[in-house]
């Protein structure tokens, strides 16, 4: 409780003043309210809800941090759009994706963590106190955790954007339905292609993967499901370069990716899995990005905490900042790392205690370094 | 307003021959995006319930209205007027943008 003392001493200045010490003090709705005081300055905002959000707010709020979480219209993330997750530890039988996104964010909220369902309009992050501006309203925090993930990838063809919804998709689980007995192409060798592919054939009459290369990024178990079903056909070494279709789609136009040449095959649907892009651009020249969008942490900019951005007190975690893994359990886990990185980051400042758990060990909070 | 559950069996009734516009809500249980405009419509059901109704269509229990109408992907809005379909929103989409979409039925 030391750092706690502190932050009392401190809050005679109303920047320094903690949202849970300025409800202890008998101010009115601090936390919950709509009407937000100027002068409320949080510990953290938590900016989006997927495992990696959920986490971090799960985490923050067992601290008694009371983040504040602004989980986005489209709430949970892209596991929202999934089926069976199986590969999620602790569900044996596997679970479906909107059931897990559920039972996280019920779990965050059961330990006091604020959450909104408005999107984040804008974002200043430099100074020492944060402003996050949603629906026009300014909000103010100490700390910021980053998990805004990553939107779908489409093909980017002329009449793609057109056809969404009349036989072009991204969710494969909420369109499947339409397309009992259709044929229909899924694109993308990775693992939500596969997924797709055999989730799709359970309505289509026949399912063609189409991949740019003969090799997979999807892993064996997922790519041998898909190569035993026999619904299922391949097009390798082919790429969708054109959609027809008039109201609704009818045919596809593909090109083998090493000759050129091309081939008309008709299909009614076009899924497609051929990745994720991050979702960053609302910190855009803000925190150091790389070439793709990816927010940079730890390591990559000399930061001495995995989760730390560019910015002191601005921590990044999930789909936004990986490239690699890209699952529910490593986002879910590097939720966590922000979640106690933030922790930490506000308890060397002086702005708030580590409670759970306790990397400092001794002394008092000015002995804590600061170059975190 | 509350939102108004219909049927393919209460369509005509509820939907086509509506005084008021109708903003049927194609959805169903396994969809996911389709349970994040939900509580958008319901919303905008409450404030707007004078000038539009807003009608849910559950497509697992009614398909012959969502074939009809060739919906291919859930959550799906189609905006009726005179007994005519005479726009279609594809897609969860935020507050704002929803309202912008349905911004001359709700003036």
């Amino acid at each position: 409780m030391r750092g706690r003392a502190q932050a009392r001493r401190t809050a005679e200045t109303p920047e320094r003043m903690l949202v849970s010490e300025f409800v202890a003090s008998g101010a009115p709705d601090g936390a919950g309210g709509v009407g937000e005081m100027a002068e409320v300055i949080r510990d953290v905002i938590v900016i989006g809800s997927g495992p990696a959000g959920y986490t971090a707010a799960l985490y923050l709020a067992r601290a008694d941090l009371k983040p504040l979480v602004f989980e986005g219209f489209a709430y949970g993330g892209a596991l929202m759009t999934t089926t069976e997750v199986e590969n999620f530890p602790g569900f044996a039988d596997g679970i479906l994706g909107p059931e897990l996104m559920g039972r996280m964010r019920e779990q965050a909220q059961r330990f006091g963590a604020d959450l909104r369902g408005s999107d984040v309009e804008a974002v200043d992050l430099t100074g020492p106190i944060k402003s996050v501006t949603v629906d026009g309203e300014v909000f103010k925090a100490h700390s910021v955790v980053l998990a805004t993930g990553s939107a779908a990838r489409y093909l980017g063809l002329p009449d793609e954007q057109r056809l969404i919804g009349r036989g072009v998709s991204a969710c494969a689980t909420c369109d499947g339905f339409f397309f009992r007995d259709h044929d229909i192409v899924v694109v993308g060798g990775g693992d939500s292609a596969m997924e797709e592919a055999t989730f799709l054939t359970k309505f289509a009459r026949s399912v063609t993967i189409v991949h740019r290369r003969e090799d997979f990024r999807a892993s064996p178990i997922m790519l041998d499901r898909a190569r035993a079903n026999p619904k299922i056909r391949w097009a390798m070494n082919s790429a969708v370069t054109a959609v027809h279709g008039d109201t609704t789609v009818s045919g596809l136009t593909l090109t083998d990716t090493r000759t050129g040449e091309t081939s008309e095959l008709a299909a009614t649907g076009l899924f497609v899995a051929i990745g994720h892009d991050p979702r960053s651009a609302l910190f855009k020249g803000i925190v150091d990005t790389d070439a793709e969008g990816y927010v940079l942490t730890g390591g990559d900019i000399g930061a001495g905490r995995s989760t730390e951005t560019s910015i002191k007190g601005v921590f990044a975690c999930g789909d936004l900042v990986d490239h690699t893994y890209r699952q529910a359990i490593t986002a879910a886990g590097s939720g966590c790392s922000a979640a106690l990185d933030a922790q930490h980051f506000l308890a060397s400042h002086h702005l708030a205690a580590v409670t759970d758990p306790e990397p400092v060990s001794s002394g008092s909070p000015e002995q804590v370094p600061v170059g975190v | 307003m509350a939102t108004k559950k219909v049927t393919d069996a209460s369509f005509d009734v509820d939907v086509l021959q509506s005084d008021k516009p109708v903003i049927v809500d194609f959805w169903a249980e396994w969809c996911g995006p389709c349970r994040m405009v939900a509580p958008i419509l319901e919303e905008i059901s409450n404030k707007h319930g004078d000038k539009v109704t807003i009608a849910k269509l559950d497509i697992d229990a009614n398909p012959e209205i969502a074939q009809q109408y060739q919906i291919l992907s859930i959550p799906t809005m189609l905006v009726f007027q005179g007994g005519k379909a005479v726009k279609q929103v594809v897609g969860a989409k935020p507050k704002a943008a929803l309202l912008a979409e349905f911004a001359d039925i709700l003036a």
